[in-house]
């Protein structure tokens, strides 16, 4: 499993390869992989949007993604995990945050993927204050229930 | 008792801090640690709070060295 921070932007394929090469022992054991991936729009709530600074809390951050990953795998037979968010001043098209989960089938895959992305939205201390192209901020108040 | 307490995003923003320093008696709550450290100004309605980095409700207790964290809902991912 692996849960990471990230100050800069990355590239979630990259990530992915790079995860799915580092971990030999489930070569031949997985037959499903989920990914989601969040990218930054440049658009939002009728503005146009120039940037946005994503703040978090340390520590608390890994710990609640740490509970949320551990809570999907008592649920559905995970094999492996990856979760990857973006902190810091993020520009539109860059990624924010990219969830990957390895199961044998893909029912799980996709139950255990949305539930990991579903939790991060609503209990990861993350927050985002957009700037808008005219030049004013705003902190986004709340995030969506993306199972309605 | 000593408290560290730490506050995130528009929380932060609008007290003008990012963190408190409380020495306490006694037994307290987390919301009683808002209203020590922040005498004049209501917790805002939608607010989280964290012990410890664990997310806890207003009537929890918090003991000696504990880090508490007052934020507003998360907006990640």
């Amino acid at each position: 499993m692996g849960i990471k921070i990230c100050a800069e932007p990355f590239d979630p394929w990259q990530e992915i390869q790079s995860h799915q090469h580092s971990a030999k022992d489930m070569t031949g054991k997985f037959g499903a992989t989920s990914i989601f991936i969040g990218t930054m729009r440049d658009f939002n709530e009728g503005d146009d949007i120039k940037g946005m600074t994503l703040e978090h809390y340390p520590g608390m951050t890994e710990k609640q993604l740490e509970k949320i990953v551990a809570e999907a795998v008592r649920q559905w037979p995970v094999i492996d995990a990856l979760v990857v968010h973006r902190v810091g001043d993020i520009l539109p098209n860059e990624p924010i945050v990219l969830v990957a989960v390895w199961t044998s089938h893909r029912s799980d895959a996709f139950n255990a993927s949305r539930y990991i992305m579903e939790a991060l939205k609503s209990r990861a201390p993350f927050w985002k204050k957009e700037l808008l192209k005219s030049q004013a901020e705003r902190w986004l108040v709340k995030n969506t229930d993306g199972y309605l | 008792m000593s408290i560290r307490v730490r506050y995130f995003a528009s929380l932060k923003e609008s007290i003008g801090r990012s963190e408190d320093s409380l020495e306490l008696a006694g037994l307290v709550t987390v919301a009683d640690v808002w209203r020590y450290a922040n005498p004049n100004k209501a917790l805002p309605d939608n607010s989280l709070a964290a012990v410890n980095m664990d997310y806890v409700e207003l009537d929890g207790a918090v003991k000696d060295g504990d880090e508490v964290a007052f934020f507003p809902p998360v907006t990640g991912g």
